[in-house]
């Protein structure tokens, strides 16, 4: 277990010393979703009826640009097959660099997405559900991304095909996220919702850094 | 007894067959010397031997165990320094070290890895300020900060100057002497002490079998088969 924390602990350090990396994902979420108004119009209940929507898809698709440089890295200075070759089994490492991912990446949205649906004149009703449905949802999609991640690495324009693998692949999140959220607004149970979520993670906890070890192996071949 | 040894080796990359047949067996206190014109294999044998890559053919076996059997064991009695570093230039030369130590179960000593490179000095600089043999260096520095009894090394004196080629000649001796063993590929004379040396390219085609002895002909000499 040393090994895991430690890598957690390396990644968030190399996180922290290159901040521009980190801080490219948070200021892309912050514009992209300012655009809406600006696009539909300043309209309060219009905003108000897609502030959940827009949340969840901008934040998916600021997650986007952080996944090329997941494994890509550590693929290229060598410590990938040092991972590979290290005495705990891979999934784990995998597991740890996910961990690290959300911590840098998917932690800072959540903290953010508040500010943004209030900017959209989201109802304070669905402030709490909303931190709990991204706090879920950002784990998935640290999860799954991570998977794309390791599956096109070594490939030309990864990038493109990652965006391909990865965004079908979160279409439920989109759903039941946002549908949490409206429910909690329109004064329905959330738990329903919430719960499929936590399926969704449990099962995405499962199989990604399974997965992600099989495709990591296959890289290093 | 045979510490480490592999059977009829057979590597092929984008079907062609680098090597064919190729048999190995060290005992503690062993060198294997890897030699051969560029590409004939030397890297691609030794990523074999790591277990990074899978043999097309044939099996690697450690203290009597397969090396896939139990993976674990073998991953945590080995050192392996390739041609990529794996030094992360954002962190300092001592958190590098710490990082890769904390993927071991051993104990380490990181000051004596630093003190054995000469890069004592430099421990609290970002590793992005390093030169190419210091660098280099690093990436030998891990190895011998924490202790594992097989070592294999892929270019181990690329980059470095004479006096480093010295203290790792030096790290060898000991680390030989101490029963470990050093599997290493160069295209320089590394002068390894009745370190037994093999020219990869002679199994390009045919099938062909190699046997260290482990018992030097000459002291101070290589011995080619």
């Amino acid at each position: 277990m040393t090994a895991f924390f430690a890598l957690i602990k390396r990644d968030i350090r190399i996180a922290l010393r290159q901040l521009s990396d980190t801080l490219i994902v948070i200021v892309f979420f912050v514009i992209s979703a300012s655009l809406f108004p600006f696009g539909v119009g300043a309209e309060p209940n219009l905003l108000a009826r897609m502030a959940p929507g827009v949340l969840w898809v901008t934040a998916l698709l600021s997650a986007m640009l952080s996944f090329d440089r997941l494994f890509q890295n550590d693929f290229e200075d060598g410590t990938l097959e040092l991972l590979v070759i290290a005495p705990q089994p891979l999934w784990l490492s995998a597991l740890a660099k996910i961990a690290a991912h959300w911590i840098t990446t998917g932690f800072p949205v959540l903290l953010v997405a508040p500010l943004i649906g209030i900017m959209l004149n989201l109802k304070p009703e669905g402030l709490a559900v909303l931190l709990a449905a991204m706090a879920l949802g950002t784990s998935i999609i640290s999860l799954i991304g991570a998977l794309g991640a390791a599956l096109t690495l070594g490939s030309r324009r990864s990038g493109v095909l990652l965006s391909l693998l990865i965004l079908p692949l979160a279409v439920p999140v989109l759903i039941f996220g946002s549908g949490a959220v409206e429910a909690s607004i329109g004064g329905y149970p959330v738990s329903q919702q919430l719960l499929m979520l936590s399926g969704l993670l449990l099962a995405c906890l499962v199989l990604c850094p399974w997965g992600c070890a099989a495709a990591l192996r296959i890289a290093n071949e | 007894m045979d510490v480490f040894s592999g059977e009829e080796l057979t590597c092929i990359r984008s079907d062609r067959i680098v090597f064919a047949g190729f048999n190995f067996s060290v005992k503690a206190g062993d060198a294997l010397v890897l030699s051969g014109p560029n590409g004939s294999g030397k890297s691609s044998l030794l990523r074999l031997m790591a277990g990074i890559s899978r043999p097309a053919a044939g099996q690697i076996t450690w203290r009597g165990k397969s090396i896939t059997e139990d993976p674990e064991r073998f991953f945590s009695d080995m050192h392996y320094v390739g041609h990529r570093d794996a030094v992360k230039q954002a962190l300092s030369v001592r958190e590098n070290l710490i990082f890769h130590s904390a993927l071991r179960s051993v104990t380490s000593n990181i000051d004596n890895a630093l003190d054995l490179t000469g890069l004592a000095a430099l421990a609290d600089v970002p590793a992005r300020m390093l030169s190419a043999g210091q660098t280099r260096r690093l990436a030998l520095a891990r190895m011998l900060s924490s202790p594992a009894p097989l070592w294999l090394l892929d270019e181990p004196t690329v980059a470095l100057d004479t006096v480093s080629v010295e203290r790792l000649r030096a790290a060898i001796a000991s680390h030989r002497k101490g029963g470990g063993i050093v599997i290493a590929s160069t295209n320089v004379p590394l002068n390894i002490e009745d370190g037994v040396s093999v020219d990869i390219s002679t199994f390009a085609r045919e099938n062909a079998t190699l046997w260290s002895n482990g018992i030097a002909d000459e002291l101070g000499t290589e011995k080619r088969i």
